[in-house]
């Protein structure tokens, strides 16, 4: 009873602290929201940049071809045995008349195509891969399937992207990295700054035989309530600035090339557990760290 | 009660403030500490209140061996000793009344507790009518009470007074020793440490003077003997 009495009242306590200091709880709020909305706009940017390369990658089809010969109905059943391999995502057969009209389409059509017989082409499996990162191993496989002629891989398309995305990914963890000490240096700063500011109060608590538990508490639900204000505000800014950047893209018809990420859909419960988790770790530990000094009186 | 045993501090820069010194202060006893500045009675107050470590020697308050206690037993430790500074040291954001619960708080007493006990303080060091005032809102005189009211409302086995009555004329000073005796009489042990003569001289008290680190005279005759005298 006796613990639950004094926990409400540091926890009033922490209230009202982060309301009587209002100006320096101004300053720790618009710093954290300063660096986590400079976190989530590059957070965001690197996604969309990762999302376009998974997306370019995904083009990279991988095509089997049926021996030459085989009727429709026994290459379909190569398309069955080539489903069934664990890193096949998705695979579609394509007649080998489909593939020849598709390539006089793509040749301009003309004379010289005319008289063309519909089995000069091969029956093929047009195949999406999971992971290309496997594709060499993948194709290995493919072409002990029996009625495989031969595959057509891209190994050195996949290499590349696989390359690009390993630089982003790294990049990605860096920065954010970086942004994330500097972020954190910028407000133990400014909590240090708002400590400082009540050394006095804290020394007071101290000579009256206040424990440090007892003192740092309040401290802590003030950070915590930063920290919140500060994710929440985050939030919104960077959704807001996100939208807009996103509409001023899609309405340009050279930009229309980028596909952009909806926030709503795919960046909304991601952003809301990385602001929520930010702001919370800034908010509390840079309180506790920023406190410490000031308790060994 | 307080014992030091051949207490000596030097701080890091070398300066040694207290040389061998010992003293002993029995329960309910009133003491005042005098020197001139730089004596090193602010260093027996850091030390009483362990601010600081003894370099060597022993010191014992209220039952606790301050050369010897844990980090985490000191809060405990001073919620047996209150302090009172020539600076008050008030919390300029909280009324007179939450000045005095504060120390209440710390040691987890509850709502009806501090209703019951900080009027009853207030009205002890002459406050009853200012609990709602803020310390810019009372004069020096009513803060140096709270100061003293915030000390007492824990009711702690002693009140180490730093200078008391350094920011207050002659006639509130006066009212401020006036408070310190009748606390005493109610069984607190108090100590005084001042270096205002006449003030001392006025009290006729056990007068425990230092000088360069060294206690140069201890006598029950309440007089204030230093080389002026």
């Amino acid at each position: 009873m006796k613990r639950v009495r004094k926990l409400g009242y540091l926890f009033k306590e922490g209230v009202r602290n982060m309301i009587t200091h209002g100006f320096m709880s101004f300053a720790a709020i618009c710093v954290t929201v300063a660096c986590l909305v400079i976190i989530g706009s590059f957070s965001s940017i690197l996604y969309n940049l990762s999302n376009m390369v998974h997306t370019l990658e995904r083009q990279n089809q991988v095509t089997a071809y049926v021996i030459y010969g085989y009727d429709e109905q026994t290459a379909k059943t190569v398309e069955t045995a080539i489903r069934k391999l664990d890193n096949v995502e998705e695979a579609n057969f394509e007649s080998g008349a489909v593939a020849g009209r598709r390539f006089i389409d793509q040749q301009g059509g003309g004379e010289a195509y005319e008289g063309i017989d519909e089995d000069t082409f091969a029956h093929r499996i047009i195949i999406t891969l999971k992971d290309n990162s496997k594709m060499a191993e993948t194709k290995a496989l493919l072409e002990q399937i029996h009625g495989v002629d031969h595959v057509n891989a891209r190994e050195e398309l996949a290499d590349g992207f696989m390359t690009i995305q390993k630089v982003l990914n790294i990049a990605s963890a860096a920065i954010i990295l970086i942004l994330l000490i500097v972020s954190l240096f910028m407000i133990s700063n400014t909590i240090k700054l708002a400590m400082y500011d009540r050394r006095d109060e804290i020394g007071i608590m101290k000579m009256v035989g206040a424990t440090n538990r007892f003192i740092r508490f309040p401290y802590v639900i003030e950070g915590f309530l930063i920290g919140i204000i500060a994710a929440t505000l985050a939030f919104f800014i960077d959704w807001g600035i996100y939208n807009l950047i996103a509409n001023q893209i899609q309405n340009v018809d050279a930009l229309k090339l980028f596909e952009i990420v909806s926030f709503k859909d795919r960046l909304l419960l991601p952003m809301v557990a990385t602001f929520g988790f930010a702001g919370l770790f800034v908010g509390v530990f840079g309180s506790v760290m920023s406190i410490r000094k000031f308790l060994d009186v | 009660m307080i014992d030091f045993k051949n207490v000596t501090m030097v701080y890091d820069a070398g300066n040694r403030a207290l040389d061998k010194i010992s003293l002993h202060i029995d329960d309910g006893e009133f003491v005042f500490l005098v020197g001139p500045s730089g004596s090193g009675k602010s260093t027996i107050i850091r030390l009483l209140t362990a601010e600081i470590e003894p370099t060597s020697g022993s010191i014992a308050v209220n039952g606790y061996q301050l050369e010897k206690i844990k980090k985490r037993q000191i809060p405990y430790m001073r919620r047996t000793v209150g302090v009172i500074f020539q600076d008050f040291r008030l919390i300029e954001n909280k009324t007179v009344f939450d000045n005095v619960a504060f120390s209440m708080r710390v040691v987890g007493a509850s709502n009806s507790q501090i209703k019951q006990r900080v009027p009853y303080v207030l009205d002890l060091v002459g406050l009853e009518n200012r609990g709602r005032r803020y310390p810019n809102e009372i004069s020096g005189g009513e803060q140096q009470r709270v100061a003293i009211a915030r000390a007492l409302v824990n009711n702690p086995a002693m009140i180490i007074a730093d200078e008391p009555t350094g920011n207050l004329d002659p006639v509130r000073s006066y009212e401020i020793m006036m408070l310190l005796e009748r606390i005493n009489a109610l069984g607190t042990t108090v100590m005084v440490v001042t270096h205002e003569r006449e003030l001392v001289n006025r009290f006729t008290k056990r007068v425990i003077a230092i000088d360069e680190g060294h206690i140069i005279n201890d006598g029950m005759d309440g007089y204030y003997i230093n080389e002026e005298s």
